[in-house]
């Protein structure tokens, strides 16, 4: 549940960034990426013949076919919540069913470019809503660690994507430090991801490709960044099992101390050795992560 | 006769039917008095509005049940009507004691057809209408349950004839549903109208989950401390899974499916994170032929193999046990009358509706003759299907329902028509009758305890008496005074 719904605010918050990107005079390139970082151009191009804004904004909203979608996401995270219905506070279900069906009632009028933005944002508020209440509301008992480790999982995730997406549009540009454009486009990166303030306050004075990358990802005081996340999967992971039903539990930590070692490098080390293959060694990292978590708690035998 | 209405009622006529709150001809429902002052002076638009606030309520609240097509799954909600069935507490106290009684009957009668069946060796019951029954379980034989209680849970549904009389249209001793709805329906009165619901005397429905869990604890298995129960799930795509989850939340337990339970050396155990741990009572909302692919219909998918075995081993409890079904069905119900006597030596507290059985010679005869005076009902069903409303049907209906029953006279009843009685009911902006009937919910551990009220449905439709949601029915608060 908790995963779904953040893969829709994410969902939202990419859509919102790009549609900012795509005022500028670059034109209808700039929705590619979005594709490619869900890789999505097969499933995509079957249904649309060009990547125009109105396509893979439809696409990635209201397209309940595209596992990659808002409204597909939505649907999920209220299935799981149905699934889970005696575990979580009525407050949570309320919400999430009314959430789900306002989603689900949008309409491609809704959808209008110049609406767009304030569309995201009220989309993004449902889930902010939501997981509000969860916080709360829930018991804490397993089920509030394992939301949380749902939900950070996620974050990292996409919080790796969104910085891969930007490096990708950003690559011919990535020397051309300074340049108004490069400013725009990283201003653009920190607001999609509410990090534009907490930036400011370490850098007041500085935008450089590093540095931004380097606080989404790597400081520990974001939210949303891939340090914060790591740090409180593993704090999660540790209460989890020092839960006395859990004492025969074991957890291989492997991939978290990969992890772990992973988001202790420098911003200067990670660019210097290529963001993008960084970014992929994280993928790779958290995958085994979650599988690992999926297989010692629910399908042990 | 509607002088004596006024206000919201004025205009409302209970058509000459027995009116839960106007009364009959020679009752005139006083214990309605002060609900009904307070009603008079609202207006058939705060009444609308409330309704429509309520409707989206239970529909924001996932108070739905669910309808597949080909494609989607839509969440229905179940029809709400805000004026409620009000109930005084002389009636309840009969209904109470009768239903009780009819539990008692229904357990000692199970307990007997799966030992010794006395009933039926001395010709009481005759032994095929029994043995023969697709419901009887011959692998329940000499199995002995704690306290002998074969139905925790009962549902037993009863309409109010002409004169005001209440009489049992049929029992449910597998798996009584709307529970959930009783309870939410209440919230709901006590958000929407505080003006109505304050200082009446009201009876509370919100212990039904903690009566429930007690009950299902004193069926355990002797051997058990402090029992783990659980209640057990088909799943998401039951279309009463959201009474499921709140009967799970109300009593506090696990909500499992078949694939979370395990058998081993004939024990059950629920799959946890942290591993296996013991379960004892099982509140089963699956059916026998599910329960188990091991001893029942091997395809089922939402079963847990060797449940049976477990069961039999006496290391875990069933609520209800299996085999029940041969209790409700609607031919072992005309005897029912005959089965309390039997066991408990006393005269029924609430009466069957007359019933006319094909299977015997005079009551097929009966039937026959009279098929547009009757209701025909096929014994096999439930849900309101199959049902043939004599005075209602064309000659062309009567003539095919008489076709059914003379090729196989055994799977029919038929009983007279009763006029259920009729509830005022918000209608497109009047306020007009609609027939009502009853389903209290009788829980059974050591002792029987019945919730307060229980379920009214109401038949929306004008004239209809099929009350059945999946038929155009809807639901009332059922409010049971101090």
């Amino acid at each position: 549940m908790g995963r779904y719904m953040e893969r829709a605010e994410n969902l939202a918050r990419i859509l919102d960034v790009n549609e900012t990107f795509a005022r500028d005079e670059q034109g209808a390139n700039d929705w590619l990426p979005i594709l490619k970082l869900h890789r999505d151009e097969e499933a995509f191009f079957e249904r649309h013949k060009e990547a125009t804004s109105e396509n893979v904004v439809r696409f990635y909203i209201l397209d309940s076919e595209n596992p990659n979608s808002i409204i597909y996401s939505v649907k999920a995270a209220r299935e799981n919540a149905r699934s889970i219905r005696h575990l979580i506070s009525l407050e949570t279900w309320a919400q999430l069913n009314v959430y789900c069906n306002w989603v689900s009632s949008l309409t491609a009028r809704n959808l209008r470019l110049s609406e767009l933005s304030r569309l995201c944002g009220r989309i993004k508020e449902g889930v902010q809503l939501h997981s509000g209440i969860v916080a709360g509301t829930l018991y804490r008992d397993q089920v509030w660690s394992f939301y949380r480790l749902g939900v950070f999982t996620e974050l990292a995730d996409q919080i790796t994507r969104l910085v891969d997406i930007k490096y990708h549009a950003l690559l011919p540009s990535w020397q051309d430090v300074g340049s108004p454009v490069d400013i725009a486009q990283w201003n653009a990166l920190l607001r999609s991801v509410s990090a534009y303030h907490g930036y400011r306050r370490v850098f007041p004075a500085r935008m450089t490709p590093t540095t931004v990358a380097g606080f989404i990802l790597l400081s520990p005081r974001f939210p949303r960044s891939l340090t914060h996340c790591v740090t409180n999967i593993e704090k999660t992971l540790d209460e989890l099992l020092t839960n006395e039903d859990l004492a025969n539990i074991t957890f291989p930590r492997d991939s978290l101390e990969t992890l772990k070692e992973l988001t202790g490098r420098s911003p200067d080390d990670v660019v210097r050795g290529g963001l993008h293959e960084y970014l992929d060694e994280v993928q790779v990292a958290l995958l085994a992560l979650g599988a690992q978590m999926a297989a010692t708690f629910f399908y042990a035998d | 006769m509607t002088t004596r209405f006024k206000g919201l009622f004025a205009n409302y006529d209970r058509a000459g039917f027995f009116c839960e709150m106007f009364g009959g001809d020679d009752d005139r429902a006083a214990h309605t008095d002060a609900i009904r002052d307070r009603m008079r002076n609202m207006k058939v638009s705060t009444l609308q509005r409330r309704t429509q606030s309520s409707d989206r309520e239970l529909y924001n609240l996932g108070i739905t049940f669910t309808v597949y097509s080909d494609r989607d799954a839509i969440d229905r909600v179940l029809p709400f009507d805000v004026i409620p069935r009000v109930l005084s507490r002389e009636d309840w106290s009969h209904i109470e004691r009768g239903c009780i009684q009819r539990v008692a009957a229904l357990n000692r009668f199970l307990h007997d057809v799966y030992h010794e069946q006395h009933i039926l060796n001395d010709g009481t019951v005759p032994a095929e209408l029994v043995l023969r029954n697709s419901n009887f379980r011959p692998e329940m034989k000499g199995i002995d349950l704690p306290h002998g209680t074969y139905v925790s849970i009962c549902g037993i549904d009863l309409v109010r004839d002409g004169q005001g009389v209440f009489r049992v249209l049929e029992d449910n001793a597998r798996t009584p549903s709307g529970v959930s709805y009783v309870v939410e329906n209440r919230h709901l009165m006590m958000r929407a109208f505080p003006d109505l619901t304050g200082n009446v005397g009201l009876r509370q429905v919100s212990s039904y989950g903690m009566h429930l869990q007690a009950a299902l604890a004193e069926i355990a298995p002797p051997s058990a401390t402090d029992p783990n129960v659980v209640l057990m799930s088909p799943g998401v795509f039951n279309s009463a899974y959201f009474e499921h989850v709140f009967l799970a939340r109300e009593m506090g337990v696990p909500l499992v499916e078949g694939r979370d339970l395990v058998v081993e050396d004939d024990c059950v155990f629920m799959k946890t994170t942290g591993g296996l741990r013991r379960v004892d009572v099982v509140y089963r909302r699956v059916d026998d032929a599910f329960l188990d692919p091991e001893q029942f219909n091997p395809k089922s998918m939402l079963g847990v193999r060797g449940l049976f075995r477990a069961y039999r081993a006496g290391n875990v409890s069933l609520a209800n046990a299996v085999g029940t079904g041969v209790a409700d069905d609607k031919a072992v119900y005309a005897y029912m009358p005959r089965i309390v006597r039997y066991y408990l030596d006393e005269e029924p507290i609430l009466q069957n509706v007359d019933t006319h059985l094909c299977r015997e010679r005079e009551g097929l005869a009966y039937t026959l003759a009279h098929l547009d005076e009757l209701v025909v009902k096929p014994v096999g069903e439930s849900g309101g299907y199959g049902i043939v409303v004599g005075p209602k049907s064309t000659r062309a209906e009567l003539d095919e329902c008489r076709a059914r029953i003379e090729e196989d006279p055994a799977n029919y009843i038929s009983q007279p028509v009763i006029d259920l009685s009729v509830c005022p009911t918000l209608i497109d902006g009047a306020i007009e009758p609609r027939h009502v009937d009853l389903r209290p919910y009788i829980v059974t551990g050591k002792e029987s305890w019945v919730l307060p009220g229980g379920l009214t449905r109401v038949a929306l439709r004008k004239g209809s008496l099929v009350v059945n949601s999946s038929q155009g029915g809807g639901t009332k608060d059922t409010w049971v005074l101090e």
